[in-house]
């Protein structure tokens, strides 16, 4: 053995001789407790540690979020809120024309909404549009097939916030967009603060930001497609148009399902890189829901954790929907992929 | 070089080029572009002096502005490139600067001073690193603080979520007991239950618990994640129960099995959930964006947005710091992006 | 020692009943071999012995302490499993090893014992090899080699050769026998395969359908089979199974007619039967020959004739369609004869009642 190798072995047991210690240091109660309780209390004993953990910090909230939008008050602590029973309710949905803001009591909820409904139909029919298109010529016979897919994947790994800086200080005033303007002859502008260019931007960040991850399971379902299929098209004479219509859509519509319905749960709870993008800015054009509920739950000075709670349950009613109907598509989906 | 040519413009059963090939090519070379352009652009831009970055239209490299120690004055002072009255252009050094009218003397001779308009001299400048923008955020600003936050809280959520996550699923898979199809329905129910939705009661828990204004508070609630459950579940379900059983007859203890055999066995689904959960801690960024008030508790996703956020944006460290707030990141796509991308073909996970 | 008791045993899968009433005792030293069609509940047995499972009700002793409610790994048992399940991340070396450093046994002796074990079943070359890069067979020894470095009251083996092809099935099947001969240690062995319990074994268990069906030697097995599941499945060919009446019937001899002319006189005790009975008449392949015809033989019709080299079966029907089969020690039966005439032998005949069970031989 080399040197560097013995090296290499010495270092893993002496980094893991603590851990297997420790281990079996447990072990020595936990055989009296098995002994003591069978196997049921050994399931009992592994379950434990997650299900307390998920038990207080998820399923505790999720139950008392019905509480707290049951209540008013800036208080954090249920005992310290009153209860006003659906008013949060009333309040959020008062409004005597859905399609003019102006005329809602909670006006800013329901920009966010309408914010939110229009970023998720643009969004999610630009992203998969986007990502049908580089899963088909990434499944092409191209040469380097696995680096091109790592080059559209790149940005899903990076963190939100380091995406809206990134884009942040392209579209900029001095920003990368700027100088390709200049070079070609335009005059220089102040994208984040017009209103359709914020907009745009949103968007198209969250799509470079996402898109490498619906492709890859798109390219995951155009590769299960069995060759054998496209060369009888092919022996048929068939066009490549009516390829793709025929046989590649229709046998793709497993992941595409998965996909659109999956860029929607994502869309609806859209956050972090375009708050950090362009801040809801200019005005209120990019405010959406999570963010909205981020405002008045915490930093707006008008703060209202009820209403927060309320506007976040009826967002979750749409989340639930959107889940169902994932769990129902990706079924049929698993049914089809049984085979693997 | 043409063995190359050929390779690289090489078709299936040697056909010549489609026009599809090139709509292709196109794309790939436009993504490529796209994707890893803005990121070069960061890097590029992050070692530029704040006088650079204010210039308009950007250089695409960084320079630094030369500078000459001239006799008599005890900083060095920047140079120019200065056209003269009498047309001949000289390198000089600049003393100061009053409204548009500059002093400026030749390094040389130190003692005639020249007054210039600042429009008829340029500043000399050489490709350069402004290596300050890295090393003066985490001297003078709590970046050493928010990188050790950061570290923190992605590596100990990490070790907990791979622990608890792995204990449950391996009672889940290989236990049966009263109860246990209930409880894999109430994960599986809450797989897409996503923080902004129990944001605001999920605070007041952890104020409850007194977390608040803790790493903890941001580490306990994102560790018993449904999607790592589920997971090493479905990893684990693929072990054989006889391995069990012969470690039973071995003498093994059911913590035995757990540690020794089931453990190492599902090594492929446990570095694929660690992975994930280093990129995902390590991004988090709403919920400790809530939890966190203090400033030197702050991981580095909210300490940038702060700096970001305020009214004079100093853009030259916060671009150093969002290179290094990517650099993990960046690793993990160079090393173990194979392991993300399978994980995420076969679980739809992300 | 290892003696192993079980009494009353019973196992329910909520209202499924898998095992019921199982009495059984196996001595020391014994090789008891489980067999029965898969489902049978024989593998379920094992491992209510190996403490795998638990009885519904019932008792489980060894060497006369109870161990119904003792864990498996204070049996001190071994088990070799089907699927072998070796270890698949621990080298050879480290898969015989951790039973034995489980109850803290000195390292010294741990490696004393794994030289014993790799030099009796021959696996001394790959002890640092893993699972994995090991081939079916060589698999197999480990997997033995496991159970043998513990030094157990009593070996459970599992269906320990269905994962091996045929040649290599029967050699081990050799060296398990003489490694039980070596070791002179209980075996309890479950196969669904009857050729394994009958080379193998010193005593046979029959299940179905989770109940033991007989126990005996495998010769007793073969030549006295208690009824007709028994009969039908030990043995190969299977026995030529034929529907009778009963004619006439006393202590001493039963008198029985079928089709195609059969009449035969069975020295049997048939005074639970009477005339006009149905019963079952039992004759092993090996057990008829050709005869010139005559009084005394049968008329069949040969379906299918397959020599075989020094033993011709010869496969016929007879009238009411009844099965028989032949099996002849020599060879040049003409495949044009159509029509045969068979004799079958009446010391070598078995007779079933109407339920099914043996009509005891004089």
């Amino acid at each position: 053995m080399s040197a560097a190798a013995t090296l290499k072995t010495w270092a893993g047991a002496a980094l893991a001789a603590p851990v297997i210690w420790l281990a079996s240091i447990v072990n020595v109660p936990l055989k009296s407790w098995q002994r003591a309780t069978g196997t049921g209390g050994m399931a009992a004993f592994f379950l434990a540690p997650n299900m307390a953990i998920f038990g207080i910090f998820v399923l505790v909230p999720l139950v008392i979020n019905f509480f707290y939008s049951a209540t008013s008050g800036t208080a954090y602590f249920l005992q310290d809120r009153n209860f006003v029973g659906l008013e949060q309710y009333q309040r959020l949905l008062d409004c005597s024309n859905y399609l003019d803001t102006a005329t809602c009591r909670e006006d800013l909820f329901w920009k966010a909404v309408h914010n939110t409904g229009l970023f998720v139909v643009v969004q999610v029919a630009l992203m998969t549009v986007v990502s049908i298109a580089t899963a088909l010529i990434l499944n092409r016979e191209i040469v380097g097939r696995s680096f091109w897919r790592a080059v559209f994947f790149f940005p899903v790994l990076l963190s939100p916030v380091v995406t809206g800086l990134i884009w942040r200080w392209i579209l900029q005033r001095q920003g990368l967009l700027n100088l390709i303007v200049h070079d070609l002859g335009g005059e220089p502008y102040n994208w984040l603060t017009d209103r359709f260019w914020a907009f745009t931007a949103a968007v198209s960040v969250s799509v470079w930001a996402h898109m490498g991850f619906y492709t890859l399971i798109l390219l995951a379902g155009l590769q299960a497609i069995p060759r054998d299929l496209y060369e009888a098209a092919e022996m048929d004479g068939t066009r490549p148009a009516r390829v793709f219509w025929r046989i590649t859509l229709p046998l793709l519509m497993p992941n595409l399902l998965v996909v659109i319905v999956l860029a929607l749960i994502r869309a609806v709870q859209i956050f972090d890189e375009v708050y950090v993008l362009t801040g809801g800015g200019p005005g209120t054009s990019t405010l959406y829901l999570t963010q909205y509920i981020y405002e008045i739950g915490f930093a707006s000075l008008l703060r209202n954790p009820g209403l927060a709670s309320a506007a976040s349950i009826l967002m979750g009613l749409v989340l639930v929907v959107l889940t169902l109907l994932q769990l129902q598509v990706g079924r049929r989906g698993e049914r089809k992929g049984a085979r693997q | 070089m043409s063995g190359v040519t050929t390779f690289l413009t090489r078709r299936r059963g040697g056909r010549s080029w489609h026009w599809t090939d090139i709509v292709s090519w196109l794309w790939l070379i436009g993504g490529l572009v796209i994707m890893f352009g803005p990121a070069v652009w960061l890097v590029g831009s992050s070692f530029k002096t704040p006088a650079q970055l204010a210039e308009f239209p950007p250089t695409i490299l960084p320079y630094v502005s030369q500078q000459a120690s001239v006799e008599g004055y005890d900083t060095p002072l920047p140079l120019y490139s200065v056209k003269l009255p009498d047309g001949s252009t000289r390198i000089m050094a600049e003393l100061r600067r009053i409204g548009i009218v500059a002093q400026m003397v030749d390094p040389k001779a130190p003692k005639d001073i020249v007054k210039v308009n600042i429009a008829d001299r340029q500043p000399v400048r050489e490709i350069g690193f402004a290596t300050g923008n890295y090393t003066e955020p985490f001297v003078h600003f709590d970046f050493l603080h928010y990188l050790r936050n950061s570290v923190f809280v992605t590596a100990m959520a990490t070790l907990i979520t791979l622990l608890t996550n792995s204990m449950a699923a391996f009672a889940l898979s290989k236990y049966k007991f009263r109860g246990r199809d209930l409880t894999m329905l109430v994960i599986v129910g809450t797989l897409m239950v996503p923080l902004s939705v129990i944001l605001v009661p999920l605070y007041s828990v952890v104020s409850a618990v007194g977390l608040l204004d803790s790493l903890w508070g941001v580490i306990l609630p994102t560790v018993a994640t449904p999607t790592g459950v589920f997971l090493l579940r479905q990893y684990m379900l693929t072990i054989p129960d006889e391995l069990l059983d012969a470690a039973r007859m071995d003498n093994a203890s059911e913590w035995q099995i757990y540690w020794r055999i089931v453990l190492p066995l599902a090594a492929p689904a446990l570095a694929v959930l660690a992975i994930f959960s280093v990129v995902w801690r390590w991004n988090d960024f709403l919920w400790p964006l809530v939890v966190l008030s203090r400033k030197e508790l702050y991981t580095l996703q909210v300490g940038l947005n702060t700096y970001a956020g305020q009214l004079n944006v100093q853009w030259h460290y916060i671009l150093a710091m969002t290179v290094v707030t990517m650099i993990p990141v960046v690793l993990v796509f160079v090393f173990l992006q194979r392991y993300i991308t399978s994980g995420i073909a076969g679980t739809g996970l992300k | 020692m290892g003696r192993i008791t079980l009494t009353d045993i019973d196992r329910a899968y909520g209202k499924v009943k898998i095992l019921h009433g199982i009495n059984l005792d196996v001595g020391d030293g014994e090789m008891l071999v489980l067999v029965g069609p898969s489902g049978c509940g024989k593998s379920t047995l094992l491992r209510l012995i190996a403490g795998l499972d638990r009885p519904t009700s019932g008792r489980i002793e060894i060497d006369g302490a109870d161990v119904t409610e003792v864990s498996a790994a204070q049996r001190g048992l071994a088990m070799v499993f089907q699927s072998y399940a070796l270890y698949p991340h621990m080298s050879v070396r480290q898969n015989l090893a951790f039973g034995l450093e489980n109850i803290r046994m000195p390292k010294a002796e741990v490696d004393a014992r794994i030289t014993e074990a790799a030099r009796m079943l021959e696996i001394a070359p790959y002890l640092d090899r893993r699972p994995g890069q090991l081939s079916g067979g060589q698999k197999q020894r480990v997997a033995i080699g496991r159970a043998v470095v513990r030094n157990p009251t009593a070996f459970l083996l599992d269906e320990p050769l269905s994962n091996l092809d045929a040649e290599l099935r029967i050699s081990t099947r050799a060296e398990l026998a003489a490694l039980h001969k070596r070791l002179a240690t209980t075996m309890v062995y479950v196969t669904h395969d009857q050729v394994e319990a009958m080379t193998l074994a010193d005593r046979i268990v029959v299940m179905r359908a989770g109940k033991i069906e007989q126990v005996g030697r495998p010769l007793d097995l073969y030549n006295a089979p208690a009824n007709l599941f028994v009969a039908g499945f030990i043995g190969a060919p299977r026995m030529n199974l034929l529907q009778v009446k009963v004619r006439s019937a006393s202590a001493t001899e039963v008198a029985v007619e079928g089709p195609s002319g059969l009449a035969a006189v069975i020295a049997a005790n048939g005074a639970a039967l009477k005339s006009g009975d149905d019963a079952t008449l039992g004759i092993r392949p090996h057990d008829v020959d050709l005869s010139p015809g005559g009084a005394g033989s049968v008329e069949a019709h040969v379906t299918l004739i397959e020599a075989l080299g020094p033993e011709t079966v010869v496969h016929a029907t007879m009238a009411g369609d009844e099965k028989m089969v032949a099996v002849l020690n020599r060879q040049g039966l003409d495949a044009g004869d159509r029509k045969i005439s068979l004799r079958l032998n009446p010391e070598r005949m078995h007779l079933f009642d109407s339920a099914g069970l043996r009509v005891p031989s004089l």
